[in-house]
């Protein structure tokens, strides 16, 4: 007898399993449309193709996410704190002080240094969003862009200072002349007032005390 | 001889065309089943992703391995897809377009079904790998095994049709009389019961396919079903090649343009026993549309035999057909996982063969109905 109900339950099991995959199939006449999770009716969404047709079709991206970082350099200060808060050292700057004057970012901060190199390195990235928070002018960003895979890891190194090496050249010029100037200036000053020279005496010991240690940079997180 | 050559050639192109849609289909009934799009991107809704798919593999590097018997090694696609392609040559697909008009037809057919199993131990043995050995005597035992059951609910249509001759089944299943008639029988009834005394001779159609002809024959057709899912080595009954235990099977060793031999005759022997059902149960070319009074659709859309039309029509119905049941099998490989050796067996020997025995059993009481 165990015989033809096992029988009976295989046939059984089996219409059951085909009726199943064969109401997906009817199903798969719609597509499944509300993509985006911020949608109230996302999860009633139960049927239909899942499938999404990549680089032509892409889900909407969160107001609030850590993707590609994009550095606004007209309201950069280089101020460097991004590069120091940054744990995997992924930020490259090369600040030159500028003698002229730079104007001011948007938000009306003064801009004092120029960014020879600004250089985010989105292969080391990792994606903490550090350097955003404790940037001060709010500049550096997490854009919405996340495709930017490249076929050379060095492409994923992207470049955001404006300047040329030629001018670059031409800053760091005029900043050693101007620091040149200014020591011939406080030199000249100082011939002419050759006071308060220290003692060999406390030159001494300032030798022999242990040096100081270095302030370490605490980049402040600014208070919403 | 010229005729053979153009009998080759739309045989060939025929299977080829069918294989082609077989292996698309596979992909997209696949993914819709799975919530997924299947191929997009290679031309509309990926049309010709098989075609892509057959360039890639003839562009392919031949990779005969070093210790492998190279002669049988080479020797075996060929074999097999040569002795799937011998089958077809005794199947109708209309009723004046034969290859062969062999009138043992069914028995050569089903004689070629069981000589894949050579090719498939060749391909095996010489491929000089375990995996290969472990899927060829796997094959073996599974496709032995189903032979029995295939082979019974075949003498139960024999039995309905009093023939062998797959053309004489295939006119027994329509309203024309055959001209070269072995059994002079050119009534059907209803269901074939002659006592409920309803001629369905001039009908047509779906009343006169065997399945309708004699009832049981559809028990039949399931069994049969079943059985040539194992004897194609189908999911479930896949495990010859099942890809997680034993990689790809006997074929694991195979590629490029070999590998593609060998899965065109695995399409191929698919849609040849899709064929062989479609004429043994399905009414072979005759339209599944009866004739109703004189609106005669079965006659539109059958064509009367010796005109272009009815060629036309026929290679269209059994072909379609055909690729109808090759769909189902995809809607059951999709569904259902792997059996073990034991169970496979225990379904071949204690389940379809008894069954099939009382189902020839029972059609042979219900001819003496019809008579």
């Amino acid at each position: 007898m165990k015989y033809f109900t096992d029988i009976l339950a295989g046939i059984k099991s089996t219409r059951k399993g085909l009726s199943l995959t064969l109401v997906h199939i009817l199903q798969a006449r719609h597509r499944r449309k509300n993509n985006n999770v911020a949608n109230s009716n996302y999860f009633n969404e139960q049927n239909g193709l899942v499938t999404l047709q990549y680089p032509a079709e892409k889900l909407p991206v969160p107001d609030i996410g850590r993707y590609q970082l994009a550095n606004e350099i007209d309201d950069c200060i280089v101020c460097d704190k991004c590069a120091k808060v940054c744990p995997v050292d992924c930020i490259e700057i090369e600040p030159i002080k500028a003698v002229e004057d730079l104007g001011h970012t948007s938000d009306g901060t003064p801009k004092k240094i120029h960014a020879a190199v600004f250089n985010i390195d989105m292969a080391k990235c990792c994606f903490c969003g550090l350097c955003t928070t404790v940037c001060p002018t709010e500049c550096l960003t997490m854009s919405k862009e996340y495709d930017f895979s490249t076929f050379d890891i060095t492409d994923m190194n992207f470049k955001y200072s404006d300047m040329t090496l030629e001018v670059a050249d031409e800053k760091r010029k005029l900043l050693a002349q101007f620091q040149a100037e200014k020591e011939a200036l406080k030199a000249s000053a100082a011939a002419q007032k050759p006071a308060s020279v220290p003692s060999t005496e406390e030159t001494q010991n300032k030798e022999n005390e242990a040096p100081k240690p270095k302030m370490v940079f605490k980049p402040v997180i600014k208070k919403p | 001889m010229a005729i053979t050559f153009l009998h080759t050639g739309i045989y060939l192109t025929l299977i080829l065309l069918s294989v082609l849609v077989v292996f698309y289909a596979e992909r997209k009934v696949a993914a819709f089943m799975q919530d997924r799009l299947g191929p997009m991107e290679t031309g509309k809704f990926g049309m010709l992703q098989a075609i892509a798919d057959l360039l890639k593999m003839i562009q392919k590097e031949d990779i005969v391995p070093e210790k492998a018997d190279k002669t049988l090694f080479k020797l075996a696609p060929i074999f097999i897809f040569a002795v799937v392609f011998t089958g077809f040559c005794a199947l109708p697909l209309a009723a004046d377009f034969q290859a062969s008009t062999i009138n043992i037809g069914l028995y050569f057919v089903i004689t070629i079904i069981s000589l894949d199993v050579i090719g498939l131990l060749i391909a095996g043995w010489s491929s000089n790998n375990k995996y290969a050995l472990f899927g060829a005597m796997r094959a073996v035992a599974q496709i032995v095994s189903y032979e029995i059951p295939v082979g019974l609910s075949v003498l139960a249509v024999v039995i309905t049709c009093q023939t062998l001759d797959l053309q004489e089944i295939c006119f027994q299943q329509s309203t024309f009389i055959n001209p070269n008639s072995s059994t002079g029988e050119t009534h059907n009834y209803l269901l074939g019961i002659k006592a409920l005394g309803v001629d369905v001779s001039q009908w047509g159609g779906i009343f006169t396919w065997n399945i309708l002809r004699s009832p049981i024959l559809f028990i039949a057709y399931i069994i049969y079903f079943i059985a040539t899912l194992a004897e194609c080595n189908r999911a479930p009954f896949d495990i010859p090649e099942a890809e997680s235990e034993l990689v790809a099977g006997y074929h694991v060793e195979y590629s490029g343009f070999r590998f593609a031999i060998f899965f065109l005759s695995e399409y191929a022997m698919m849609l040849l026993t899709g064929i062989l059902a479609a004429i043994l149960f399905l009414g072979g070319w005759n339209s599944p549309l009866p004739n109703i009074g004189s609106l005669k659709l079965y006659e539109w859309t059958t064509g009367v035999p010796g005109t272009w039309a009815s060629i036309i029509w026929g290679i269209f119905w059994t072909l379609s057909k055909s690729i109808l049941a090759l769909i189902v099998h995809i809607w059951i490989r999709w569904t259902f996982p792997r059996l073990r050796v034991d169970q496979l067996m225990y379904l071949c020997w204690k389940v379809l063969t008894p069954f099939a025995l009382v189902v020839l059993l029972v059609s042979s009481f219900w001819k003496i109905l019809s008579i």
